[in-house]
């Protein structure tokens, strides 16, 4: 047990929890640009986490932030970060319920809403595409290492990205299973 | 996760009105963190304060986070396995597909003009080229909204 890293996932989780806007998605970059820039974990875990993630119950927030404490710092650190990425938003609503009940019509509000919403589809979307590099041409972006490209892998995003197309309220459960079993088939017995 | 509090909160317990529940909604969405977390807190402190808030937070979290350390516990074990390798090769390209998917679906919610265009390439560059980092670039995408949001407030009351 490390004092120092359980503080470190402490200040990482609140600091994600402030900034999250937008659903449990929206935490993605920025969990990625913490956990990968501190060393923890790498990026490729970093997505199996998040597949494990949003395929169980429950706020992805929590399980992400969970999954990350267990893996850095056991027990004792799954319940600290999950503590920390809660805590923003708990004080934050405590505040709103005893003081301001126009909240949401606030021109402040309204306005720094207005403009972080379309800023974080960016990131997310950049997000995607490093991702996308990563899984299927095993290139981190502008470090491009060994481009390791196999039909393999275009194959699998291509049936699993039509099927999302096709089927829009597919649940992420399915997509992860239908990924894991084409890996499973194609790096297990075709390639 | 919205129905069901709704079937709990509204209609079972009655702790909120039908009307305290869409603030609810619109505050949960204006201010950071999930939903669910942002409800709990919002309707146990309704129903019985600070106390009220931290039992409801606790209990909503609670399931979550015994699930995943159960699972936590048997993947780390187990990673290193080459069959859950295979799998989780394929999973990648899944969870890719399941962001893209987010992005897009976010992307349809928004309201479009120039502005949200150019704060989403703002976005969009800043971190696929690792110009700056996230939490700044949020916080320059609500500073330019509060801006533009004051302007047009000013304008529309001359």
């Amino acid at each position: 047990m490390s004092l120092k890293i359980l503080l470190e996932l402490f200040i990482t989780f609140f600091k994600i929890g402030i900034f999250t806007f937008g659903g449990g998605y929206a935490m993605i970059p920025l969990i990625t640009e913490e956990v990968v820039a501190k060393n923890w974990l790498e990026t490729s875990t970093l997505i199996d986490f998040i597949a494990i993630s949003e395929s169980t119950p429950g706020p992805f927030a929590i399980n992400i932030a969970t999954f990350i404490g267990y893996s850095q710092q056991g027990i004792l650190g799954s319940v600290l970060a999950t503590l920390a990425v809660v805590l923003p938003s708990f004080i934050i609503i405590i505040i709103i319920a005893k003081a301001f009940h126009k909240f949401a019509t606030n021109t402040y509000v309204v306005g720094f809403l207005k403009g972080v919403k379309p800023v974080v589809v960016g990131v997310i979307f950049s997000v995607a595409i490093a991702f996308l590099l990563k899984s299927i041409f095993s290139i981190s972006i502008f470090t491009i290492k060994e481009i390791d490209f196999k039909w393999s892998t275009l194959l699998i995003f291509a049936v699993v990205f039509t099927m999302t197309r096709i089927w829009k309220k597919i649940h992420p459960v399915f997509i992860v299973l239908v990924s894991g079993v084409m890996g499973l088939i194609i790096y297990g017995f075709i390639l | 996760m919205i129905p069901f509090i709704h079937q709990y909160a509204v209609e079972k317990y009655k702790w909120i009105t039908d009307e305290e529940f869409l603030d609810i909604i619109a505050i949960a969405e204006s201010t950071p963190g999930p939903i669910a977390i942002n409800s709990a807190t919002y309707i146990g402190h309704k129903v019985k304060g600070i106390k009220g808030s931290a039992m409801a937070t606790l209990g909503v979290v609670l399931p979550s986070v015994i699930i995943i350390v159960l699972i936590a516990a048997f993947f780390m074990q187990y990673k290193d396995n080459v069959w859950v390798e295979y799998a989780f090769k394929g999973v990648r390209i899944g969870v890719a597909i399941l962001v893209l998917n987010a992005a897009i679906r976010m992307y349809k919610k928004l309201d479009k003009n120039i502005l949200s265009y150019v704060l989403i390439l703002i976005g969009f560059s800043m971190i696929l080229f690792e110009l700056l980092p996230v939490i700044l670039v949020i916080a320059i995408g609500g500073v330019i909204g509060i801006i533009s949001q004051v302007l047009k407030v000013r304008g529309e009351t001359k």
